[in-house]
């Protein structure tokens, strides 16, 4: 299982990769209500995750997401299998 | 949050339109003349945003076809297929479709939204595995959620990260599910069939093909992008719609599956919904029928595709793929795709204007599609309105120097 740090740091370049800013994200930031974003740009920011992680993250999982933090355990689970 | 306050950002969107004047989504087609002409806020204009790709809607034979079943079974059928909704002309239909894919059998459904929906959604169930591709049509991703399986997106157009994935997913790649697109509709772009195909046979799982706006299109006897890539045995299921080159509205799938006939009982979107009328099924098999005898109607389409994608890329616009008959000039700002849509309304042209999140990475375009309908003046007359607004979208000239795209 990959460390919960290292996941979120991935997160995070992810986000500013697709135009957020750095400084405003935090593990509370929700993707839908803070940052707008839509399950289609969630996935799109994802794409280089998964390569880094040699996963393959499912587009179901995004319905339990809301915040940063859930999406980073949702991956850390995904690393573990 | 309370129940409507999810309609706050489309309400704000939709009044920033409003302010600039345009009503993009949802345009009123107040006359319509032709497969090719209508009027649009009280000026003639040349429909070019229609997916009538062979301009069968006017066809005098399927037309008369229609009117023919309409005045002898009747407006609808008043039913779902499982029920009283199932006429000879349904059947009918079916087995052209097989005998037209050389498959063993065909399911009709009503639309092509619900071809899509209700395929995926019986063939998959929760442990099973979809793989679609990252710019697959809405219906097919509503078609996966409903089904409960599992959703992986891969990268579009992208046989590679198809096959990591198809690794990574170990015994189970044999029996997940392929999902890919023949020509997409928004840039009209064509899918590498062969390499997927490549890829299925490498690590296993069962490939569909959404064929909606390649049917009639591409292929030598028109059956779809399958057919074009010589890939069409190892294509398992082929999805499609009678809305785009058929010129009506329902969808169906073709298949060599067995399983396919009893398929049909399990798919909600197929049981739990009133099946084609019959002046539907009626007029769509005539057009079956006249695509599969007039092959000329193809060329037409293609030498149409051509003159608009040459007048375009001569005027300097920036085109979404290949020529194809869905011909995107992609814009860098939703404010540019804007202005150019409104403007070719004023000179009498109607295309399709796609802004996020309709669109592939956030692009912003308009989008035409040709029909083997158009006359070549027509196409003349759609690129000299595209002339009067290249101040807005073309590059000033091809040379690399120009600097390239802005960082939208």
């Amino acid at each position: 299982m990959r460390d919960y740090e290292e996941i979120l740091a991935e997160i995070y370049q992810g986000l500013q990769d697709s135009g957020q800013d750095r400084a405003s994200l935090t593990e509370d930031t929700e993707l839908v209500g803070d940052l707008g974003l839509d399950s289609v740009q969630v996935m799109e920011m994802l794409l280089e995750v998964e390569d880094r992680f040699n996963i393959s993250i499912p587009v179901n999982i995004l319905a339990d997401v809301v915040t940063v933090r859930d999406l980073a355990r949702q991956i850390q689970r995904l690393t573990g299998d | 949050m309370a129940l409507f306050d999810k309609f706050a950002r489309l309400a704000a969107a939709r009044r920033e339109l409003a302010r600039q004047g345009v009503v993009p989504f949802g345009v009123e087609v107040e006359r319509i003349h032709s497969a090719t002409e209508g009027e649009i806020g009280g000026r003639r204009v040349i429909l070019a945003g229609t997916n009538n790709y062979l301009g069968l809607s006017f066809d005098p034979d399927c037309i008369a076809a229609a009117r023919e079943a309409l005045c002898a079974e009747g407006t609808g059928t008043t039913g779902s297929r499982l029920a009283n909704g199932t006429f000879a002309g349904h059947l009918a239909l079916e087995r052209e479709l097989a005998d037209f894919y050389g498959r063993r059998g065909a399911i009709v459904f009503s639309t092509g939204y619900l071809a899509n929906l209700g395929m995926l959604s019986s063939l998959t169930a929760p442990g099973d595995v979809l793989l679609v591709d990252a710019d697959c049509h809405a219906s097919i991703y509503d078609g996966a959620r409903l089904s409960g399986a599992e959703m992986i997106r891969f990268r579009h157009n992208d046989p590679e990260d198809l096959r990591k994935r198809l690794l990574r997913l170990g015994a189970r790649a044999a029996d997940a599910v392929i999902v890919v697109e023949g020509i997409y509709s928004m840039l009209g772009d064509r899918a590498p069939l062969a390499e997927f195909a490549a890829v299925r046979r490498e690590c296993g799982g069962y490939l569909m093909v959404d064929e909606a706006h390649s049917l009639g299109v591409t292929g030598d006897r028109g059956r779809g992008v399958a057919e074009e890539a010589g890939v069409e045995s190892e294509v398992d299921f082929i999805v499609g719609t009678f809305s785009k080159s058929l010129g009506a509205t329902g969808g169906f799938c073709v298949s060599d599956r067995p399983e396919l006939e009893v398929l049909r009982y399990a798919s909600r979107p197929y049981v739990f919904t009133a099946s084609p009328s019959p002046s539907v099924i009626a007029s769509t098999r005539a057009a079956l029928s006249i695509l599969r005898q007039r092959p000329a109607l193809r060329r037409r389409l293609w030498a149409n595709a051509e003159r608009l994608y040459r007048g375009l890329e001569a005027l300097g616009f920036r085109l979404g793929a290949d020529p194809s008959p869905v011909v995107a000039v992609l814009l860098d700002t939703r404010e540019q795709a804007l202005a150019i849509w409104a403007g070719l309304i004023e000179r009498g042209v109607y295309v399709n204007l796609m802004i996020p999140p309709a669109t592939p990475k956030g692009r912003s375009l308009v989008r035409c599609s040709v029909s083997a309908a158009h006359e070549p003046e027509q196409i003349d007359a759609i690129c000299a309105a595209f002339a009067d607004l290249r101040g807005i979208g073309a590059a000033p000239s091809r040379a690399p120097a120009a600097g390239g795209r802005g960082g939208n």
